[in-house]
């Protein structure tokens, strides 16, 4: 392979199909300038869910690992804006709740990337319950007040803002993915023993993965941390910000690039539409389809497009596999 | 009231009893079965909701009510591993596979289960009056619905454990948990110890619930809680090992039980510090393998 | 010169002695088989030599460099590589990059692109699979795929080469191939320990065989010799 082929990887189909849809979307920037609040405080939402599931998936994907730690990071992400947010300028304050959450993700990832599967899965819910409870704690028993005010923000900048982080997210996990790190996560997947005895450091690459999808989740956090005016432990640190990314990557295909976008895209839509009449219904709608998912379509929406896609491909070529 | 050390101690061994229990059905499902059923917190709760409608609607006594809400938490988790899990055994590529799979598929599940109730019986909290009355023992007065819970409990377990050792279900059962593979060779209907396995997991759930309810205020999402206190205390007492279970129950209910005394705040966050210790230092548990 | 070497090597699962006591060593350049019946310890022995299993009783030597305690990488990258007993491929991942990522990754410095490349495409080309390079590994025949989990291992630019059961599945004339194969990694300079249950390709290739049974070395000598050991005949023809 030489220089030519190797730029290929880089700049090849998957980046030419980003920038188009870039294009594609260009409304969604200039969106502030021309359309009314609501449909942009919708469309923060589901920025917002595109981000935690990307980053999610960018982790928990390759390397197998599901974990349940996005609504952790988030809500540390609001809780820094809650405490720095007034002090310092705000795309500070945005990247200080990206760095906090990398910082715990990392030491977080030390301890227990060790663990098994399950476990970590566990260990990562606990870790957003504890966080909840000790802050609670802190704040009934050692500060006396309950909950935070917050700085207040208008609607246009969060979105700005908000859809920086989308375009980071999704800039970041792409070109990682791509790289030779995203080939060492991608063989851990596959076979963790094995990829150890080739060389790869297969701890170290589990939590700087694991720390660099933080950084995301909390800066998202930061920055909708400013749509409310009052935070509190509770409102902060919502496990279903942790069910609900995970769910809809599961939905869209973890598999894939695109997968956990569309499957993210998709329901927080639905879930922007139908929480407040019928968020029970939502609720079991949801959790109806992921059984039903991994049931019989473990790779998600994403793998019926790929199989789609193959079927044309075979159709239309010779028959010979793409080579990616 | 002076708070004794037998006060703390017995307030533990009642709530451990309980856990214990609802570690046991967890144990089933997850150390044999190999389901990490994070859904196993909503039989739990419809165990106690069953028990609570039966007993405010037809005046039908808890005690009684163990006798109906166990079969039919059984029925239904037969059902369930029936028609979810065997089918994701079958198309999971390898354990570690299977085992991730579950429990997403759980997680399904509990959202299933848990906006059904909230549907039903909205998210206000329940309660009735039962055995609500003190008992005087030791010097101390404890009630007499959380001592009638301890009891069943621990009858409860015993039974099961007994069951465990002796017949020759228990014997599939502890087969297949060791080496499902060779216990097929030899004769074991996997499938079928599996799935029963799966069934009385969910009906210790029930029977949790129903003694739940007996003592405590119930809502419809207090599924979660219970489940990682299952996870806690199998993973506490090991995985795999019903007496475990046992002695883990009530070794966190001591533990909630004598923060609590302290700082009522933290007893929570008190159970996932002592789990993430455990996680992180002897996974296995005390009398895991 | 002694490239590999282990003094007292012991493990215990809980209770039960996997390897009891083991010494060997493997001189540079050697063929060197590890044969005993199943359970022996063999695998268990290349798994501390890897790194894949920690003990704390007893100690490996790599170039007179202890190992024992080292990560399964650090192991790799200095220069010990192994393939497995069941075939550890990356299934989803093409050929090539199964063998990009050892060469990216396990060798003693790290690679540029280029060269990394044009290593994993020599390694490919040594073992005849560079047709197969597009291929998705879990496409490839038995054969295919234990070829590839040598170029992966050869990526890694080993001193020594531990191979688990290579031959096991393979026709007569694979296991010819795989002999063939073995010879040339040895006159490339790649010292060779190997478990083997194909006696043909052990007594034929092998310079030296050790035999392990419950966990202990009971016999060790050149092929002739370890065949006319009384124990090792009382140990194959009693199973």
């Amino acid at each position: 392979m030489n220089i030519a082929t190797f730029a290929k990887r880089f700049w090849g189909q998957g980046l030419i199909l980003i920038l188009l849809i870039l294009l594609a979307t260009f409304p969604l920037y200039t969106m502030p300038l021309f359309g009314s609040d609501y449909p942009l405080i919708f469309l923060q939402a589901i920025i917002m869910f595109v981000i935690l599931t990307v980053s999610w998936a960018f982790f928990s994907g390759p390397t197998g690992y599901i974990s349940l730690a996005p609504a952790a990071f988030f809500g540390i992400g609001i809780y820094t804006t809650a405490v720095v947010g007034k002090s310092l300028p705000l795309l500070a304050t945005v990247a200080a709740g990206g760095v906090v959450s990398f910082i715990i993700a990392l030491l977080v990832g030390a301890v227990t990337l060790r663990l098994k599967g399950i476990f970590f899965a566990v260990f990562t819910f606990g870790l957003v319950v504890l966080i909840k409870e000790l802050l609670l704690f802190w704040e009934i028993t050692v500060t006396g007040t309950r909950g935070r005010f917050v700085l207040l923000v208008d609607n246009d900048t969060i979105y700005y803002i908000i859809f920086g982080i989308l375009i980071l997210t999704l800039l970041t996990t792409y070109f990682i993915r791509r790289s030779k790190f995203g080939m060492a996560m991608q063989s851990i997947g596959e076979n963790e023993e094995a990829a150890a005895h080739m060389g790869v450091n297969v701890t170290l690459v589990k939590v700087i993965t694991f720390a660099i999808s933080a950084i995301f989740m909390g800066a998202a956090g930061a920055i909708m941390a400013t749509k409310w005016t009052y935070v509190d432990p509770y409102v902060a640190f919502d496990i279903r910000m942790s069910f609900l990314p995970v769910l809809m990557a599961i939905f869209g295909g973890v598999g894939t690039y695109y997968g956990p976008i569309l499957g993210s895209v998709v329901f927080s839509y639905l879930e922007e539409l139908l929480l407040t009449k019928f968020p029970y219904y939502y609720m079991l709608t949801f959790g109806i389809i992921l059984v039903v998912v991994i049931l019989y379509l473990p790779g998600g929406v994403a793998s019926l497009i790929e199989r789609l896609r193959q079927r044309l491909q075979k159709g239309g070529l010779t028959g010979k596999h793409a080579n990616t | 009231m002076i708070t004794t050390i037998v006060d703390i101690v017995v307030a533990g061994l009642l709530m451990g009893g309980i856990y214990a229990l609802v570690a046991m059905g967890l144990n089933l499902q997850y150390g044999v079965a190999r389901v990490f059923n994070v859904s196993h917190g909503e039989f739990i709760m419809l165990g106690a909701f069953l028990t609570w409608f039966l007993f405010t609607a037809a005046g039908i006594n808890p005690l009684l009510s163990l006798a109906i809400c166990g079969p039919v938490m059984f029925i239904l988790g037969f059902l369930m591993y029936r028609i979810v899990f065997i089918r994701l055994r079958r198309v999971s590529p390898s354990l570690d596979a299977f085992e991730a799979n579950s429990m997403l598929a759980a997680f399904g599940l509990l959202f299933i289960v848990q906006n059904i109730a909230l549907m039903i019986w909205g998210g206000a909290m329940r309660g009735y009056s039962f055995l609500n009355f003190g008992v005087n023992f030791l010097g101390t007065t404890f009630a007499a619905n959380r001592l009638a819970a301890l009891v069943l409990a621990i009858l409860v377990s015993a039974i099961f454990y007994v069951i465990l050792v002796s017949t020759r279900l228990g014997k599939g059962i502890r087969a297949a948990a060791a080496d499902p593979a060779t216990a097929g060779l030899m004769g074991v209907n996997i499938n079928m110890v599996l799935t029963l396995c799966f069934g009385f997991g969910a009906l210790m759930a029930g029977f949790a619930g129903v003694l739940i309810s007996m003592c405590y205020p119930i809502y419809a999402t207090i599924g979660l809680e219970y489940t990682i206190i299952a996870i806690i205390v199998v993973v506490l007492g090991g995985m795999g090992s019903i007496p475990g279970s046992l002695i883990g129950g009530f070794i966190l209910g001591l533990v909630g039980s004598i923060v609590s005394s302290w700082q009522p705040a933290l007893a929570i966050a008190a159970y996932y510090v002592l789990f993430m210790i455990l996680l992180l230092v002897r996974p296995s548990g005390i009398l895991g393998k | 010169m002694r490239i590999l070497e282990g003094e007292k090597v012991s493990k215990y699962f809980g209770g039960l002695r996997a390897l009891s006591n083991v010494d060997f060593h493997i001189d540079q350049g050697e063929i060197v088989g590890l044969i005993g019946p199943n359970g022996a310890g063999k695998t268990t022995l290349f798994n501390l030599i890897s790194g894949a299993l920690v003990t704390k009783r007893g100690v490996i030597r790599f170039k007179d460099k202890k190992i024992t305690g080292l990560k399964p990488y650090q192991i790799c990258r200095l220069g010990v590589a192994r393939t497995f007993q069941s075939v550890k491929i990356f299934a989803n991942m093409p050929v090539l990059e199964n063998v990009l990522l050892s060469s990216f990754f396990g060798m003693s410095t790290s690679a540029s692109s280029s060269d990394a490349t044009r290593a994993a495409i020599e390694s490919l080309e040594f073992l005849n699979l560079s047709e197969t390079r597009a291929t998705p590994a879990r496409d490839l025949t038995l054969a295919n795929q234990k070829r590839l989990e040598v170029a992966r291992a050869l990526a890694t630019n080993p001193e020594i080469l531990l191979l688990d059961e290579l031959m096991a599945g393979l026709t007569h004339t694979e296991v010819t191939e795989a002999m063939e194969l073995i010879t040339k990694l040895r006159d490339k300079g790649i010292t060779i320990f190997m478990i083997e249950h194909v006696m043909k390709a052990i007594m034929s290739i092998c310079d030296r065989i050790m035999v392990l049974h419950h966990g202990e070395k009971i016999a060790e000598g050149t092929p002739t010799e370890v065949c006319n050991s009384k124990k090792v005949v009382e140990v194959y023809l009693g199973e």
